[in-house]
């Protein structure tokens, strides 16, 4: 091939690839852009700490999604963490043979759950017997959660070098003590920046809450009464022919994606302090 | 009495490793019990309409008449469109940050398409109503129905459709594959790019004869992980699609897709035959979603050979 | 050393997470929760209710979610919240479903219009339509805003020669419930085709003119963004989005416009006749009425709430919340353009209330317990309020 053509094709080559990268980084700076100008509109002090009022009414606030969304995370990590960091460890340092790796697919299988499916299951497994609620609506998120802190938590323990068990051991530490304390303390940082991504994901999701946390324009008195989100604002705000009720989509926005991106960037300055 | 030899993987260490294993067995009962709801709710359905469940193409709540196949149709159109344009952008972008880019410029960079991906569903589905969509009807529909003798871009548009949402999800799933790729496209090895430098080769040879070949796994694996990200992918795509059953290759036309129709209607489905048929999407998705990445994980295997 | 440390760290971690989250189970003053789902129609006035209700009761707080009449009902009958609200009454299947479970009450708690909203740039004045031509638009042989029978119904309107956009709701609806019951008296043809229903397919003709969007909210939603569009939404909607909608002809012949006082003379002929609280009231209907200044796509909107109660907690607030808003909370309806109940549907209204009393449920099965055995597994038992397990 004459090195004309060679040479056309690599400058083209590198013009569509320079194009690639303006074509998904020039929306994700609009969207940036939008959420921060139109949001910035609707936060103020009575946005933040107001119960919302009738449509039609101006004012009111948001503190029911803020609440919504605490206590459902916290509710979600709650149930998600003990089962997922022990299942984790049964699967790097306990789990013996084949069986080890049938019980991590089968456990897998729990990641391709669509998030949509898992509000459904959450529906016809608790709502209907428990009515909706934040319990629910945390049984949802767990559903997504907990194969994230599975996989994270095994893999965060499988990266511990091994002559730290073998000087528990050979110290004379049972094997329980050796993992508690040694295993997982090295592995901490992995594993907890694993719970903060499963956590800057969950709190994003508003399909599993659509059947469950059903929403409410109240505090939160009880784990077993319906809560608001704010994603679910956001997503019932949206739809909604209110203007007001648009800028507080866009409020919501704001302050969800202020409070994911934290967590992403903690995690990301984590990771770098702790050398990993 | 004889002594009971436990199975060798029951021999656990210590009261963690027992707990530990409960705590697995717990895991696997309840992903049975899913699948064992699933299961049961889906089964009027399926016996109502049987094969024809799959097959027809009719979605009608007050007949009682209910069939997958709009929805399946809509969500496999968008994903794999989606996919289709994602996958080369999400090559390039890797390139430009691994071979173009000075290190700091592309470490920020990377950084900033992550962000994309954290993003949740429902704000990139709040900037879909009110910037995309419209933008859509109003700018790029009439561009592309100048080309209306592709049946892609024939017929009225709302803004709201298949295309607005297939824009969404090529923006959700891009960085997924973007920094699985990034990632690989680090490892290959200097001294062979270096090799092929000196023969004189330029970029875009040696990332077709030396980075693609050598990263062939990840690339198979990022292009999973984000088709089964945009398989799943409900509000979003809710926001903007359009909401109406409808199997047909335009992308103007509104569309409705599996996650979509349960997320809109499952509430209200007042008869248990509706419910039931709900729910059989939703097993179907699931399997779908299982069903790529048990494939993606076979090839995957086959390829590390 | 470094191991204690992280032990009492750990162990800190979660006390403060169960004394958080006991903390905020503690009740506030035994706060009790009603929760309620269904019409959008009346969402206007409900959410009005539950503030209002909430600043005289403050311990108790009334949860309403607006997701159609068609999901209130799946909810009542599910038994996932405490009352519905739906402008549709319930029909035969849903009755008899409703009927194997317990007694269940119809309250009209108010009445209310839908009213023929419509998006034509730069036009003022307000169009008048009569019943047979806005079926005609909806089963697609009207396509255009200057067809000539809409011309003759606005000889001084200059009308757009643009599609009509036309739009319906997504989901099972109320307010669809009672427009298609209006259309099923004025046209023959849809009577025979579609008929009264909660949800429905557009005809075929209407090709790729149609939209669907959920809830009135929705409906109107897309209206405003739609130039040349047309849908059927409640009154109170239209107002507050400062939607245009169409001045009706009604059976009487006179073109009416929708306010308290045309619903109200709709609804008037029919309050001798309501069926008992407790029965079904399918064949209850307030449209296209031939009282002369009746607007004709009126309609009550009804509370639906089973006689028996589970939660014996919830009884006294329950019965407080429907006394409230059958009595006082009918202030409230006309400066949101709904019509208060006369004083005899109240007094009927309060008679069914009084009979709602306590009784208890046992029930079990397989998953049950399989279920309530993962649940408690994975959830220790913080709550003073028990679960109603079996």
């Amino acid at each position: 091939m004459k090195m004309r053509t060679r040479k056309i094709k690599d400058k083209i080559f590198t013009i569509v690839s320079i194009l690639a990268v303006i074509f998904i980084t020039l929306p994700l700076a609009h969207i940036i852009y939008t959420v921060v100008i139109n949001g910035a509109q609707a936060i103020n002090l009575e946005f933040l700490t107001k119960l919302p009022k009738p449509p039609g009414e101006i004012g009111g606030g948001i503190i029911n999604a803020i609440e919504g969304t605490a206590v459902l995370v916290g509710l979600t990590l709650l149930i998600s963490f003990p089962p997922g960091l022990l299942t984790g460890i049964y699967l790097s340092e306990y789990g013996k043979g084949k069986h080890v790796n049938i019980i991590r697919d089968i456990i897998n299988t729990l990641s391709g759950l669509p998030s949509i499916v898992a509000g459904l299951l959450a529906y016809t497994i608790i709502v209907i017997k428990y009515g909706f609620s934040a319990m629910s609506g945390a049984f949802a998120l767990s559903l997504l959660a907990i194969p994230y802190i599975v996989r994270t938590s095994e893999e965060a323990i499988k990266m511990v070098p091994n002559e730290i068990r073998e000087a528990g051991l050979a110290l004379g530490l049972p094997k329980w003590k050796v993992t508690l304390y040694l295993v997982l303390g090295a592995a901490r940082p992995r594993i907890i920046a694993g719970v903060l991504l499963a956590t800057a994901r969950i709190i994003g999701e508003a399909a599993p809450l659509l059947f469950t946390a059903f929403g409410s324009p109240h505090h939160v008195t009880s784990l077993f009464e319906p809560v608001s989100a704010l994603p679910l604002i956001i997503f019932i705000y949206a739809i909604s022919p209110y203007k007001d009720w648009h800028t507080k989509a866009w409020g919501a926005a704001l302050v969800l994606m202020i409070i994911v991106l934290t967590i992403n960037f903690a995690v990301k300055y984590y990771m770098k302090r702790t050398r990993i | 009495m004889n002594e009971r030899k436990l199975p060798r993987f029951l021999k656990l260490d210590d009261w963690l490793g027992y707990l530990s294993l409960l705590a697995s067995v717990a895991l696997i009962i309840l992903v049975l019990i899913l699948f064992y709801e699933l299961a049961i709710q889906s089964l009027q359905a399926l016996k109502t309409f049987g094969i024809s469940f799959f097959t027809g193409t009719e979605w009608n709540p007050v007949k009682g008449v209910f069939s997958a196949l709009p929805f399946i149709y809509g969500t496999l159109f968008t994903s794999t469109l989606a996919i289709l344009v994602a996958f080369p952008i999400s090559i390039g972008i890797a390139i430009v940050l691994t071979e173009i880019l000075p290190r700091n410029i592309a470490e920020i960079l990377s950084t900033i398409i992550e962000l994309i991906a954290a993003i949740p569903s429902v704000v990139i589905g709040l900037w879909g109503i009110f910037y995309l969509a419209p933008m859509v009807r109003d700018s790029l529909a009439p561009i592309l129905s100048t080309l209306s003798f592709i049946p892609l871009f024939q017929g009225r548009t709302f803004g709201y459709s298949y295309l607005t949402a297939t824009l969404v999800l090529i923006l959700m799933i891009t960085p997924i594959s973007t920094s699985v790729y990034n990632e690989a496209f680090k490892y290959v090895p200097n001294d062979l790019k270096e090799a092929m430098y000196a023969l004189g080769a330029t970029r875009y040879e040696v990332v077709r004869k030396v980075i693609i070949p050598y990263t062939k796994s990840s690339l198979l694996a990022g292009i999973i992980l984000a088709y089964g990200r945009a398989i799943g992918e409900t509000l979003a795509v809710t926001m903007v699609i359009g909401n109406k059953p409808n199997i047909t290759l335009s992308l103007l036309a509104p569309g409705y897709t599996m996650a979509s129709v349960i997320a809109n209607e499952f509430l209200e489905a007042t008869n248990t035959l509706y419910v039931s048929s709900l729910v059989a999407l939703g097993f179907i998705l699931l399997i779908i979603s299982l069903l790529v990445n048990y494939i993606g994980g076979v090839i995957l295997r086959r390829l590390e050979k | 050393m470094a191991i204690d440390k992280k032990i009492i760290l750990g162990v800190i971690v979660i006390i403060v997470i169960i004394a958080g989250v006991w903390y905020s189970m503690q009740p506030r003053e035994e706060v009790i929760a009603l929760n309620g789902a269904g019409s959008s129609f009346i969402y206007p006035l409900m959410s009005k209710w539950a503030s209002e209700f909430h600043k005289a009761n403050k311990n108790i707080t009334i949860n309403y979610q607006s997701i159609g009449s068609g999901g209130g009902i799946r909810a009542i009958l599910d038994g996932t919240v405490d009352f519905a609200a739906s402008d549709a009454p319930l029909n035969a299947d849903e009755y008899s479903n409703a009927t194997a479970k317990g007694t269940i009450i119809h309250l009209p708690i108010t009445i209310g219009a839908v009213v023929i909203a419509y998006n034509i740039p730069d036009l003022e004045k307000r169009l008048i339509l009569s019943g047979d031509v806005i079926a005609d638009i909806y089963l697609g042989h009207i396509t255009k805003w200057n067809d000539p029978r809409i011309q003759e119904l606005n000889p001084d309107v200059t009308l757009p020669n643009e599609d009509i956009i036309v739009v319906k709701r997504s989901d099972g609806s109320g307010t669809t419930y009672v427009f298609t019951d209006y259309l099923s008296h004025v046209s023959d043809e849809w009577k025979n085709t579609i008929g009264k229903t909660k949800i429905f397919d557009f005809p075929g003709t209407i090709g790729d003119r149609g939209l669907s969007a959920k809830g009135n909210e929705g409906v109107t939603g897309v209206i405003l963004q739609n130039p040349y569009s047309i849908g059927y939404i409640e009154l109170t909607y239209a107002i507050q989005s400062e939607l245009n909608f169409a001045l009706l002809k009604n059976r009487a012949g006179n073109i009416v416009d929708a306010n308290t006082t045309t619903i109200g003379a709709a609804a008037e002929g029919a309050y001798e006749s309501l069926p008992e609280s407790t029965a079904s009231w399918e064949n209850v209907t307030i449209v296209d009425q031939s009282t002369p200044n009746a607007y004709p796509i009126s309609s009550f909107v009804y509370v639906l709430v089973y006689e028996e109660q589970k939660d014996s907690t919830k009884i006294e607030a329950l019965k407080k919340w429907l006394t409230w808003i059958t009595t006082d909370g009918q202030d409230y309806a006309d400066p949101l353009h709904y019509v208060p109940l006369p004083e005899s549907i109240r007094q009927k209204n309060l008679v069914a209330i009084n009979n709602i009393h306590s009784t208890s449920e046992v029930q079990a099965s397989s998953l049950d317990t399989l279920t309530t055995i993962l649940v408690t597994l994975m959830i220790k038992p913080l709550s003073r309020y028990s679960l109603p397990i079996a």
